[in-house]
């Protein structure tokens, strides 16, 4: 009967986000994919164009491979970086030490300021200690600062967020089965590697996903710590620039969509290949 | 079962009003395309027309609400101005250009500007503020079209601090340059020469150096990219008796690279620094009268008068022509032009186009319009218009007319609207910082800019 009565209802209450989902995303996404066959200035005056936007990029276009080289170091290093770090954090304030409570709000903070701020405020830090370190002002092109520099900024702001999610995990797991591998002889590395790490891998799926995801769609931070530098810039900032960037070409915008496109392919099969992998791995306790 | 299908049908007539939604907007896009050509029709009724500005200079959103406001009230004419964001002009352009409701008049930066939005500029040629125009040859034309009328009149050059000058001049054991007075400098030599022994003078003179910062970073590079780029294009133009080219030769880089070089060598920051500041900052280095010369136009004014704890009153002001070291720059004057240039847009209703030249002319001829052009846009050259209140406002456009009227001297027009893009620019920018922070040679400036020319100027008209 109540089955009967939510199916018959179902529609109603999916239709309002049925219907933003179709307006905000659906049909911006599916007019994305037809504008980037296209050229236009503005997107009601598109005229087809086929898959020229694509040749050109691939034929011709350096800046964007060179971006996309960037973000893909850029990712590797942050993915590595901040797992590692949030994790030990997570480690070490599961631990019952004093002012775990308080680390963890400190931890946590950096993610509750708004990235463009945050990236001004980085700016002028970092100069400092560029200068006072190497004699060299942080956005000095002779130095790849602006790079390392993102990296610092970016770690120190999702390493909170995914400790929190860690700490989660790691006290859900049952404290009787750690204390049994304690009694058994385990060593603490031996308790680490065999059960809290698999015991916490939906934790790991969740936080790989998201710093995956946030280093390759990084853009507002890299905007603010680098400014529009071609020699700075990761996937998200090139294609803005492309279409907005004031090219001569008419097709700038098209091309721009198509970059759109070729960007949201490679994120959806890094993600998909990467929660495949990590979910396979997942155990219950 | 009745209430299910009830419920999708709800669902389906609620998605299909969506697609409507969508659908209606490309027709009416479709609708206003056949309009196109037949702009400034003026059989069409502009008292019931609409008027939508977009508006490029966010300083002045406020002035502009009261203006559109007064407009409505002298014409009866509905009008609405929205303002973009610093910078962001073109990226609010090409979105409300989408929009049903589009702006029926914006504004373009010379033909650059105006080759990405020709399918969108109507023919002005038959409107009266067309025939206002004075200078008939600065307009941005196409065949018999008219397509960009110029708002304004801008004029920049060196701003230079007359009491810092006469300083120096007083000061004892001062090189001997050739020159007793400001009024004496008139080639880049003896602007070198002075500007250097000024340098080596700074602390007598309480100055941190002569010149404000260059400020090359990125969005800040303008005043070098452009503003002083313009004067190697002029002469390499007049040599080559054009007035555009696909490819740039760059014949005067040595004399661009001498007078950058001059300004970051003689900075109020060292040289590697000149591309970490902000043309705010450079403006109030010279109006603390830390430094003794600043380049910029005559939209600084209110900039150094804003700023706190300026010293630079009215008659301290001496505007110096960018000598580069050209020949016969001796009778060089200040660089005088504009990069705003309005447009109709050609898809919006002929009443719309109607009521939008309507309101241009209102602008330079009523009080209340002119009022607004003195106060916010400055000098314009238009039949009637008097440009005298905006000089006794302001010293530079004071000084910027009694340059343009001075026989002994010729003006030099900005070509740099004709640089093939911003990414050109931006890359000049990028390279002139890296030039200053010494990790690349001057050479490669120079070829980079070359190649880039060619390829931009290629690229924008590829098919």
């Amino acid at each position: 009967m109540n089955n009967k009565t939510l199916k018959k209802y179902f529609p109603i209450f999916v239709l309002p986000t049925l219907i933003a989902f179709i307006i905000a995303f659906v049909i911006p996404f599916f007019m994305g994919i037809y504008l980037s066959f296209c050229k236009f200035t503005t997107i009601t005056d598109a005229e087809w164009v086929g898959v020229k936007n694509y040749i050109y990029i691939f034929k011709q276009d350096e800046v964007f491979f060179m971006a996309m080289k960037r973000t893909v170091k850029f990712t590797i290093l942050s993915v590595i970086i901040i797992n590692l770090g949030a994790f030990a954090l997570a480690l070490l304030l599961t631990k019952k030490l004093h002012g775990t409570n308080i680390f963890r709000t400190i931890f946590f903070m950096p993610n509750l300021i708004g990235g463009i701020v945050l990236g001004y405020i980085w700016k002028e830090t970092l100069d400092t200690i560029t200068r006072k370190l190497f004699g060299y002002a942080f956005t000095y092109s002779g130095k790849n600062y602006g790079f390392w520099g993102l990296l610092v900024v970016v770690t120190w702001q999702l390493m909170g967020y995914m400790m929190i999610i860690y700490i989660a995990g790691i006290q859900n797991i049952p404290e009787d089965v750690v204390e049994a591998a304690r009694i058994d002889g385990a060593t603490p590395a031996q308790i680490l590697f065999k059960i809290t790490i698999p015991l916490v891998m939906p934790s790991i799926t969740i936080c790989l996903f998201l710093t995956m995801s946030n280093s390759f769609k990084l853009y507002d931070q890299n905007y603010a710590l680098n400014g529009n530098s071609k020699d700075t810039r990761l996937l998200a900032l090139d294609i803005y620039e492309t279409i907005f960037g004031g090219n001569s070409s008419t097709y700038s915008e098209g091309r721009g969509q198509a970059k759109a496109v070729i960007f949201f392919l490679i994120v959806a099969l890094i993600t998909f290949v990467q929660l495949r992998l990590t979910r396979s791995k997942e155990v219950e306790s | 079962m009745r209430k299910k299908i009830l419920s999708v049908a709800l669902c389906v007539a609620m998605a299909a009003t969506a697609l409507v939604g969508c659908g209606s907007k490309d027709d009416t896009s479709s609708d206003s395309d056949s309009s196109k050509g037949s702009s400034s029709d003026k059989s069409a009724d502009a008292s019931s027309g609409k008027v939508y500005f977009l508006n490029f200079k966010p300083e002045i959103s406020d002035a502009y609400e009261t203006l559109m406001k007064a407009f409505t009230e002298e014409t009866g004419i509905e009008a609405k101005v929205v303002t973009a964001a610093a910078n962001q002009y073109e990226t609010t352009l090409k979105v409300e250009m989408a929009k049903s409701d589009a702006p029926t008049l914006f504004t373009v930066n010379g033909p650059v500007g105006y080759n990405t939005w020709k399918d969108y500029c109507a023919d002005m040629s038959d409107t009266e503020f067309y025939d206002m125009l004075l200078d008939k040859d600065s307009v941005i034309a196409e065949g018999d079209g008219v397509y960009g009328i110029p708002l304004m009149q801008e004029t920049y050059g060196l701003i230079c601090n007359k009491k810092i000058f006469a300083k120096y001049f007083e000061l004892d054991g001062i090189a001997d340059t050739g020159c007793s007075s400001i009024e004496d400098i008139n080639t880049f030599e003896k602007l070198k020469a002075v500007v250097e022994d000024m340098q080596a003078h700074k602390d007598d003179l309480e100055i941190n150096g002569v010149f404000s910062e260059a400020t090359v970073g990125s969005g800040e590079d303008w005043r070098m990219t452009n503003h002083l780029f313009c004067l190697p294009l002029y002469y390499e133009y007049k040599d080559r008796g054009i007035s555009d080219a696909e490819e740039l030769e760059f014949s005067y880089n040595e004399q661009y690279k001498n007078i950058f070089d001059l300004y970051i060598n003689n900075a109020t920051v060292p040289k590697a620094d000149a591309g970490q500041g902000k043309v705010d900052d450079s403006m109030v280095e010279f109006a603390k009268g830390q430094a003794a010369i600043a380049q910029n136009g005559t939209w600084a004014w209110g900039q150094i008068t804003g700023t706190d704890g300026n010293i630079i009153e009215e008659d301290d002001i001496y505007y110096m022509p960018i000598y580069i070291g050209a020949e016969g720059e001796e009778k060089q004057g200040l660089c005088t032009g504009t990069e705003n240039f309005v447009c109709i847009n050609s898809t919006a209703s002929e009443e719309d186009q109607a009521a939008s030249a309507e309101f241009l002319k209102w602008l330079y001829t009523s009080e209340t319009g002119t009022k607004f052009v003195t106060e916010n846009y400055g000098v314009a050259g238009f039949e009637g218009f008097d440009n005298s209140a905006a000089a006794d406002a302001n010293p530079l456009v004071k000084l910027a007319i009694e340059d343009a009227e001075n026989p002994d001297t010729y003006t030099i027009t900005w070509v740099t609207t004709t640089t093939p893009s911003q990414v050109w620019k931006d890359e000049l920018g990028d390279n002139l910082k890296k030039y200053a922070e010494g990790s690349i040679e001057w050479d490669k400036l120079v070829s980079d800019a070359t190649a880039k020319w060619a390829s931009e100027k290629a690229a924008a008209s590829e098919e």
